[in-house]
């Protein structure tokens, strides 16, 4: 019995090895830093704990900017990610012929580089003095006057980076919501069928309820992903978002850490763990929420 | 026989009706589709147009008439795109070997082996699962920082060789297989890391295929951690790379030479996607987040 318990211990061994070292002993030692007052990382020294870094952060003009942007970015692009998914997947699910081929088409997103296809994106809103790039081409076609996307004014940043992350995210709720709604089972909708129930009602009271445990785990992993958003920007905007206006609080999190702003571990940790709980209480409101609405 | 004209009329009319909506239908299913495949296109576009014909389009055209390769031989002697290739090759085959033998034998442990203390430490697991990466990146990278293994392969490496939902899904699909087997395996004198080796990997192969895929796509796409932890262009992967030369690589302007870059940064998971479809989108559908 001993010679048993050692074996799984030692094929378990790896594993433990890395995640103590990469993620127990960080967790703990993030909590740590957040409470530890003037750190410094060259010397490696503190002196006084409490919750000044906690003050600091969210009196940082920087932090609330952040928030303000990551707030927006979570309101607008769950819903109408989520929605648009919805939509065209009822959409793929009623056709047959090609249905292969848009399925193959809608997932691509998710296999490229989010940094990579992002400057594409920017090339394609960018107003410069060469041109004034294809979308404002097209918005002057139309009648509007055009305007510069990229590093014009704060609505129209917003847009692309709402419209960018719709476009990355979409995939992966699609493929969702297709596989949800092919197995909701044909009997259910020949009865309804039999009944002479419209389609509408059919979508309402069957499809929907079916499918909504799915739904709602779109929703609260499109809250997570959403709040946690940061690559988009960066692909957009820059690495330096906090000059472009547009930087989340993951964003917030990194600069503090590294690059031009950083050197400071403890705010950084403080931010980290602030977002941790908006994080918590948002997923633990979604679940209450659910409990409610969601049919098992 | 007025009933009959009727039932003429209401066929009629739910197939006109079904004609609609299938229109309805396709129309924005094509919408979305051009949505999607439209940068790609003008990606691919871009990057065959030369320097001076984009830049003296003021209205860009939808078409090249004298496409280019300079712009692709551009991206590869220019700036070091190569280097940020086998980097970014290097990087992701080392991390998915190492994760897979970290996994496999943690899942077999779990799934196979009796020890004291298996049920709590499972539990444990589980728990890990909620912990954003955002908490612990920090303190990783003080960590790497104080070990000196900045700029180091090995510092890229280390923190993504485990993930606890991969062990996870493997442990599931471990415990499927029938007891008997092993039992059969032991009477003959298997040891288990011969059984594990010649019987469960093999029964799980599926399973292990989707994992690698989506571990690829993680390592391939990776780009926070890349950053905090590499400021030498020597150790940059291809998203690093990519940021880096758009803030000092051809000079702003040269947005062809840009796009190329994007287009062989983008084209190796495409063409793996292309050729394991089912297998890809099968594995994001059981395991696969963005984020």
């Amino acid at each position: 019995m001993e010679k048993r318990n050692l074996k799984g211990w030692l094929y378990l061994l790896p594993a433990i090895l890395f995640l103590g070292c990469f993620m127990i002993y960080p967790l703990i030692d993030v909590l740590v830093y957040s409470f530890e007052e003037g750190y410094n990382s060259a010397s490696q020294t503190f002196f006084g704990t409490g919750m000044y870094n906690y003050s600091y952060v969210l009196h940082d003009p920087y932090f609330l900017q952040a928030v303000k942007n990551t707030f927006i970015l979570v309101i607008v692009t769950v819903p109408l990610s989520t929605g648009l998914a919805l939509l065209i997947s009822v959409g793929l699910s009623s056709i047959k012929p090609l249905r292969e081929l848009y399925q193959t088409i809608y997932f691509l997103p998710y296999v490229t580089n989010t940094l990579a296809v992002g400057l594409v994106f920017m090339i394609l809103f960018k107003k410069t003095p060469y041109s004034d790039g294809l979308v404002n081409l097209l918005i002057r076609a139309f009648g509007g006057s055009s305007v510069d996307f990229i590093t014009g004014p704060y609505w129209a940043k917003m847009f692309v980076l709402c419209f960018y992350t719709v476009w990355v995210v979409l995939p992966f709720k699609i493929l969702i919501l297709t596989s949800a709604l092919a197995s909701v089972k044909q009997d259910y909708y020949n009865a309804a069928k039999v009944d002479g129930t419209s389609r509408g009602r059919i979508f309402r009271r069957i499809t929907l309820p079916m499918i909504s445990p799915m739904v709602f785990y779109l929703v609260i992993t499109g809250f997570i992903g959403a709040f946690k958003a940061y690559s988009d920007a960066v692909a957009l905007f820059g690495t330096n978002l906090n000059a472009a206006e547009m930087n989340t609080i993951v964003g917030y999190i990194y600069d503090m850490l590294y690059g031009n702003s950083g050197g400071y571990p403890s705010y950084a940790s403080a931010a980290a763990i602030l977002l941790f709980a908006i994080v918590l209480t948002i997923t633990c409101i979604n679940l209450l929420v659910s409990k409610k609405h969601v049919h098992y | 026989m007025e009933n009959q004209i009727d039932y003429q009329k209401i066929e009629q009319r739910a197939k006109t009706r079904l004609k609609i909506r299938n229109a309805a239908v396709y129309t924005l299913l094509s919408v979305w589709a051009v949505l999607v495949l439209f940068p790609f296109y003008w990606m691919v576009l871009t990057s065959l147009k030369s320097y001076g014909s984009y830049n003296a389009e003021y209205i860009p055209k939808f078409f090249t008439l004298s496409p280019t390769l300079q712009n692709y031989k551009d991206a590869f002697t220019t700036v070091s795109l190569g280097r940020y290739l086998a980097n970014t090759l290097l990087f992701t085959l080392v991390t998915t070997a190492v994760m897979l033998v970290v996994i496999t034998l943690a899942a077999f442990a779990f799934a196979r082996l009796e020890f004291r203390g298996k049920n709590l430490v499972f539990t444990l697991f589980l728990a890990l699962m909620m912990i954003p990466n955002e908490l612990v990146i920090i303190t990783n990278f003080v960590t790497i920082t104080d070990l000196g293994l900045r700029n180091t392969f090995t510092g890229l490496i280390l923190p993504s060789v485990t993930s606890v939902f991969y062990i996870y899904l493997l442990k599931e699909n471990f415990a499927l297989i029938p007891d008997e087997l092993y039992y059969a395996a032991k009477v003959d004198g298997t040891s288990d890391l011969r059984y594990l080796r010649r019987v469960m990997i093999p029964i799980c192969r599926p399973t292990l295929i989707t994992i690698i895929i989506l571990k690829i796509i993680e390592c391939w796409n990776s780009y926070v951690w890349p950053r905090l932890i590499t400021d030498d262009p020597d150790y940059f992967l291809v998203s690093n790379g990519i940021q880096e030369i758009r803030e000092n690589g051809f000079g702003r302007e040269n947005v062809p030479a840009m796009m190329a870059a994007v287009v062989v940064i983008s084209l190796p998971l495409i063409v793996l996607f292309l050729i394991f479809r089912r297998k890809v989108m099968e594995g994001v559908a059981r395991g696969g987040t963005k984020g």
